[in-house]
């Protein structure tokens, strides 16, 4: 059998196992042993797109249901150029970007100590366990028709509702992150002569922050997913009402540019959290 | 009340009720423990070891009785009573170094001082190098080197050790009953050290208590002469010695009845 070393490209593509994987003889079962296959995500886009081209080109679709390539590409430098609806395309995305991020530092600044106070009182856990528990299962969306008829469309509304999905969100990771903590470690440091405010401060909160960031990551993609749906509903800016309105036009095409954004805008804020969290928190699981 | 014991267990039992039953983890256990004493607690699992520890720490307080430091009865944890756990009880998020400060930091000392400490800790517990270095990089042992050079910078009068070497291989277990050993000597610290390991036990306790379990109790006590010889001859000499074999066979028996005992019970 021949041992020759693949070349750091094979690797890196995912056709070739690093040297560790190459020397285990059990792999199927061993999920440290799937690599990223990243040749074959090359080959699904590649796919997706050759089919898209080839149906653009022989006019396979009618461009009500699919737009052609050319014609997507067309439209969105106008959008770029010129904007949609008087509004420049940067500002469609800026608008949404900026609900998520006020809903989910929103939700953030009241649901964290919210939970801390459910996780360290009974007090705390019994008064709100009954609405935390009550709010979890529903929906942010399903709440759009009360919010609206308690503040009209305005921005307010929006960012009232991206709060809410994210406060139970962060309430429950911030109130499971404090559950978390190792006894021994609370023993430890009173016995160092920490006081309560100390221990609090030193031992629960770093204790804490990874579950609270994987908070901010849910509140993030779900409030990524709600606004838009809610923009949808009822908004004249952002990527949810550009795609309605769109819609109402029938232009199909700034509908897929809009849906294509919003599936890349949603991943790159999941990249941006994921580093965020292995600089800010380098701890984590290492307990 | 002038008391000559730093550590005074003053007929303690503990009993926790559970929904169903009641276990009786500890049944009047009384115990002096000199100051600058280092004494080992032996004894079969469920017996009350922890549960002993917890309450002298101040984490419990007993269902009757009391336990006194240096004459002043235990209401809860305090800076004096430091405590050494077996594993997972330091801060991930801090490095060796910020570990080992914690308490001096926490109790607002000097921070001249407290680096000084630090410093002064790290090269006796050989660690000097990694000072910087979050410590879920350091190995087990010298996680508990860490752990013990932590309860060390508050300058506590009382040690508490619950099984600290118990996650340990047994190479790395010998070097650090070294370590404790010259701490104990260098200090002259109080010292409370929980084992499952009957050798251990032999070893570094000036006096050992074993203790049985149902309800939990002090069975037998020891005065031993090793923990004092091993500061003059080699470790390994010592253990060997005909004297530590006949005392290890003789303890080793009892638990093993112990245990043959409770096994018994439940079959
Ligand atoms: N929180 C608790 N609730 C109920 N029972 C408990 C609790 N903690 C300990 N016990 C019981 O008390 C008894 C003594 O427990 P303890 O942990 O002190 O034993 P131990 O000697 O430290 O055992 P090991 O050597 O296994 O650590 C055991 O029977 C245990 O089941
Ligand atoms: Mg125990």
């Amino acid at each position: 059998m021949s041992r020759q070393k693949p070349s750091g490209l094979a690797i890196w593509l995912g056709l070739s196992d690093n040297s560790f994987t190459r020397q285990k003889t059990v792999k199927f079962g061993d999920a440290t042993a799937v690599n990223s296959g990243r040749f074959y995500s090359m080959l699904t886009l590649a796919v997706l797109i050759v089919a898209w081209v080839v149906a653009s080109v022989f006019d396979l679709v009618e461009p009500f249901y699919w737009p052609s390539i050319s014609g997507t590409w067309e439209r969105l430098l106008k959008i770029v150029g010129e904007g949609f609806r008087n509004t420049a395309l940067l500002d469609h995305v800026g608008i949404s970007v900026y609900r998520v991020l006020s809903g989910v530092f929103y939700g953030a600044l009241v649901g964290i100590p919210l939970g801390f106070a459910m996780g360290l009182s009974s007090i705390g856990r019994g008064l709100f366990d009954p609405v935390v528990e009550f709010m979890r299962p529903i929906p942010p969306l399903a709440l759009i028709p009360l919010i609206i008829l308690w503040f009209g469309i305005d921005e307010f509304a929006k960012i009232f509702l991206l709060f809410l999905a994210s406060l139970f969100i962060m309430t429950l990771a911030a109130r499971s992150g404090v559950s978390s903590v190792r006894i021994t470690k609370v023993h430890a440091a009173y016995s160092l002569g920490a006081s309560k405010l100390q221990i609090l401060r030193h031992v629960i909160l770093p204790n804490a922050l990874p579950e609270i960031f994987t908070g901010l990551r849910t509140s993030m993609g779900v409030c990524w997913g709600t606004v838009v749906a809610a923009e949808l509903v009822a908004a004249d800016k952002g990527l949810g009402s550009m795609i309605m309105i769109a819609k109402n036009f029938l232009q199909t095409d700034t509908v897929v540019i809009g849906i294509i954004l919003i599936g890349i805008i949603g991943y790159i804020i999941e990249l941006i959290m994921r580093r965020l969290e292995q600089w800010l928190i380098p701890w984590r699981g290492k307990g | 009340m002038a008391e000559k014991a730093e550590i005074a267990i003053d007929r303690i039992s503990m009993v926790y009720t559970l929904p169903d039953s009641e276990v009786h983890a500890l049944n009047d256990v009384s115990l002096d423990i000199g100051k600058g004493e280092i004494l080992s607690v032996l004894g079969p699992s469920g017996c009350g070891k922890t549960t002993l520890l917890n309450i002298i720490a101040g984490f419990l307080s007993p269902t009757r009785g009391e336990v006194r430091i240096a004459g002043t009865p235990v209401k809860g944890p305090g800076a004096e009573r430091g405590m050494v756990f077996q594993q997972g009880a330091l801060f991930e998020w801090l490095s060796v170094a910020q570990n080992i400060s914690f308490g001096p930091r926490m109790c607002g000392r000097n921070r001249k001082e407290t680096v000084d400490t630090v410093q002064r800790l790290l090269g006796i517990v050989g660690l000097v190098e990694f000072a910087d270095k979050p410590v879920y990089q350091l190995s087990g042992g010298m996680q508990q080197r860490v752990a013990l050079a932590r309860c060390l910078a508050n300058d506590p009068d009382v040690i508490l050790m619950d099984e600290p070497l118990g996650a340990l291989d047994a190479l790395t277990r010998e070097k650090m009953q070294g370590l404790v050993l010259r701490l104990w000597k260098e200090t002259g610290k109080t010292i409370l050290l929980i084992t499952h390991s009957v050798e251990e036990a032999i070893f570094l306790g000036e006096r050992l208590i074993v203790m049985a379990p149902r309800p939990g109790r002090i069975e037998r006590e020891f005065n031993l002469p090793f923990a004092t010889e091993a500061l003059e001859k080699p470790a390994r000499d010592v253990k060997a010695g005909s004297e530590f074999v006949s005392v290890r066979e003789e303890i080793l028996s009892m638990i093993w009845d112990m245990e043959e005992e409770i096994m018994g019970d439940n079959g």
